[in-house]
């Protein structure tokens, strides 16, 4: 039982933390440390530097252009990125198709796709939930029709998808969509990329109740698409999602995200001031501060020991359930103290000050302007990507077997 | 990084499962666990012969282990199987005398490993509430010799007892960290009383009264007025072990509750088929999980740095009071009606896992004590 990394793996996190040293812009660090909005271009500008070392796609294997990394090797790459401040890798591409198409995709797919995500040439979106399909996503209602014409071989898609994030930065889509209306819920659904500037799809912008435009809705109407975007055998894409939903979610917990606002949560409580005292001295807010520090302590443990098994071999299965609830209400929790301890200044809402360019002087303490925003827009962790209770039925099922 | 215990330590956990397992048997737990002894004399030279008692020390004192993950691989397994033997008092009075004591009182740890001598560690007092540093017990000088005045509470299994380690005052105010000493005080001193009764988790403890109680120069347990960073030292062992027993306690009440949620029938249906019941479950084991990290964090910081180890040990119990609490009463809950009787096991795991809570200080005391510990 050892709870350090070995003397390799602390080698590869010092040559983490010396790239991000060297190469994450302070400028974006900045942005993101205090909540202000990243813009298309700054995302890819942090997508190009990564991969230019080679470390966008780090979930792929070498010979796709990924490093070859081991969970744990993975684990301490999030973390110190999280640490750092760095922007997130914005997962659709390379952390959720990549994968699909390497597992599931012709060598045609392959040859033309992957390469376009490392280069950023394509922006991917997730197509996946809908309206009528959110916790119970194998119930999607889009439809794709194959027909084939002097043009070729061809799918024509009809439907709306909801919730897609970034969307409006994107232009190609990867879809679940019915291809069998009669066979059974998972058995008549497929795997699909759309091209978004089809003629036929139109995207609207949903603003969320922070204010901000970060998901959006999708329509499709009459859209054609080739039938060579189809990943793998029509009516089989249930297994590609199911693979996409599972695939390497030990970082789930994020715990580099909560240790690194806890740390900015614990030195704003050391000097916002209550009745003349740090915050922080207060004992009902000290309280709550020590037990969502301990809670994040043994969630890193619980992280790791999850790392440790997948790195022995293991398959991250039912256990990613459990690293997403607490995780994500830790991470919630944090983002609640936070809000408090602004005080009355967690209320004036001032969206240019998360915008870039904003001059003025923040109302309140610096930190005011992002915290009640930050904690509106993280009641979306325990929902998205499985909700919670989700999250519960499957430990249920899978590990309690009731 | 590596979360896999030694080989040796896996060897011990095996040969101890097994023992407990087919030896303290429900039974015979109850029955030791109510007996007016409070604790069974065979079974304890048992566990001794097995060498469990030397697992919890090093070999310069006598033992052949001591690690903190040697202390959390004992005690999961006792608390897997509810044993009520003296354990804890020597983990306590044994690390005190290992960690203060003089070559001549050391000769005494020979004994307490092979189980043929008790030691009981008799340091909480009335008014104390968990404080380690509270103690009014009062030690002065006469003549040469020690004499001391005072109450202590709940020893456990202070009529069993050869020996006790006792704190008294020597000097300072009564919650000054600097003037606390330790003596060695046998069982058959006169002016020492005790008053004992049964525990309401089994097993027995006493109250203890020293009243003029004199003592040669020698019964003094290391430097005076220094008791305080050997008291620290042995209760952080004590808090290890007791987090240990505790997550032990909760995997057997967690897999006794999931086997009633399936067999257990009601409206023509197994119970674990409710949502409402499954998700209790879930959240459950999402939080023994937890209870089983933190464990694994104080186990790794037992050699560290003063504030990094003690933020460890308070953090565990903390963690442990809080979900070993939850674990029984949401065990007892999920069972319903059955779950409140004395006749099933699980009642009993319910019955200690709060307990634990009440000893060397609950949730609320190392949450404050952690806060005190300070920003790491």
């Amino acid at each position: 039982m050892d709870l350090k990394f070995t003397r390799e793996e602390e080698a590869f996190a010092a040559d983490v933390r010396a790239f991000l040293a060297d190469r994450l812009p302070a400028r974006l660090a900045e942005k993101v440390r205090t909540g202000r909005h990243l813009t298309k271009a700054d995302m890819e500008e942090w997508h190009a530097i990564l991969n230019e070392r080679g470390w966008l796609a780090n979930h792929w294997p070498k010979q796709y252009g990924g490093p070859g990394w081991n969970a744990v090797q993975k684990f301490i790459f999030e973390n110190e990125c999280a640490l750092a401040h760095a922007p997130r890798i914005v997962p659709f591409g390379v952390n959720m198709l990549g994968p699909v198409l390497i597992k599931y995709g012709s060598e045609a797919q392959k040859q033309r796709w992957l390469p376009r995500i490392l280069d950023g040439s394509d922006w991917w979106c997730q197509g996946y939930s809908e309206p009528g399909a959110g916790s119970d996503l194998a119930s999607v209602k889009t439809t794709a029709v194959r027909g084939s014409d002097a043009q070729g071989d061809h799918y024509i898609v009809n439907g709306q998808k909801t919730w897609t994030t970034l969307g409006q930065h994107a232009n190609m889509i990867f879809c679940l969509v019915r291809t069998d209306r009669d066979a059974k819920k998972q058995e008549g659904i497929s795997f699909l990329l759309v091209d978004m500037r089809s003629p036929g799809v139109d995207v609207r912008p949903i603003i969320t109740l922070d204010g901000e435009h970060e998901v959006n809705e999708v329509f499709f109407t009459d859209v054609r698409v080739p039938a060579e975007n189809l990943v793998g055998e029509e009516n089989k894409g249930w297994t590609c999602a199911k693979y996409l939903l599972t695939y390497e979610r030990t970082n789930i917990a994020g715990v580099g995200f909560s240790a690194a606002a806890l740390e900015r949560l614990k030195k704003t409580a050391a000097k916002v001031r209550k009745n003349g005292r740090p915050l922080s001295e207060d004992p009902y807010f000290a309280a709550r501060l020590a037990r969502v520090e301990i809670d994040l302590e043994n969630m890193k443990t619980t992280n790791l020991r999850v790392v440790a098994a997948v790195a022995g071999g293991g398959v991250p299965g039912a256990e990613s359930s459990m690293l997403k609830i607490r995780g994500t209400e830790i991470r919630q929790e944090i983002s609640s103290l936070m809000r408090r301890a602004m005080g009355p200044y967690a209320q004036p809402f001032v969206a240019e000050a998360l915008e870039e360019g904003f001059e003025n002087a923040p109302v309140g303490p610096a930190e005011a302007a992002s915290a009640a925003v930050q904690y509106f827009n993280n009641r979306k962790l325990s929902i998205f990507g499985g909700s919670n209770e989700i999250q519960r039925n499957i430990i249920s099922k899978m590990i309690l077997g009731l | 990084m590596n979360f896999q215990h030694t080989d040796d330590r896996r060897m011990l956990a095996d040969s101890l499962n097994r023992f407990v397992a087919e030896q303290y048997v429900f039974e015979t737990r109850d029955r030791v666990a109510k007996s007016p002894e409070g604790y069974s004399p065979d079974l304890w030279r048992q566990f001794a012969d097995l060498g469990v008692i030397g697992a919890l020390f090093r070999e310069d004192d006598g033992g052949f282990a001591g690690g903190g993950f040697d202390i959390t691989v004992v005690f999961e397994a006792l608390g897997r199987g509810l044993v009520v033997e003296p354990f804890l008092g020597t983990v306590l009075a044994g690390s005190a005398i290992a960690h203060a004591g003089s070559p001549a009182q050391k000769a005494m740890l020979a004994e307490i490993i092979g189980g043929t001598r008790i030691a009981a560690f008799a340091h909480d007092e009335p008014e104390a509430h968990h404080e380690l540093t509270h103690v009014q017990t009062r030690a002065r000088r006469a003549g040469g010799q020690w004499v001391l005045d005072g109450v202590k509470a709940v020893v456990q299994h202070g009529e069993q007892a050869d020996v006790f380690v006792v704190s008294a005052r020597t000097a300072g105010a009564v919650d000054d960290d600097a003037g606390v000493s330790l003596f060695l005080v046998p069982a058959e001193t006169p002016g020492l009383s005790l008053r004992g009764y049964p525990n309401v988790d089994g097993g027995r403890a006493a109250e203890l009264t020293l009243v003029g109680v004199t003592l040669a120069p020698d019964a003094l347990l290391g430097a005076e007025g220094a008791g305080s960073a050997t008291i620290e030292h042995s209760v952080g062992k004590g808090v290890l072990a007791l987090c240990a027993e505790a997550v032990g306690a909760m995997d057997v009440a967690k897999d006794a509750t999931l086997e009633y949620l399936r067999t257990r029938k009601q409206f023509g249906v197994p119970i674990g088929s409710f949502q409402a019941l499954q998700h209790r479950m879930a959240d459950l084991l999402v939080e023994i999980e937890q209870a089983r990290s933190a464990v694994i964090n104080a186990a790794a910081a037992l050699d560290a740095d003063r504030v990094t180890r003690e933020r460890a040990l308070s953090a565990a119990k903390v963690t442990i009071g809080r979900i070993g609490t939850l674990a029984a009463e949401e065990c007892i809950q999920l069972h319903g009606g059955i779950g409140m009787t004395w006749e099933l096991p699980l009642a009993h795991y319910a019955k200690r896992l709060v307990m634990i809570d009440h000893q060397l200080g609950d949730e609320d005391h190392h949450l404050a004590r952690f806060i005190s510990l300070g920003w790491k």
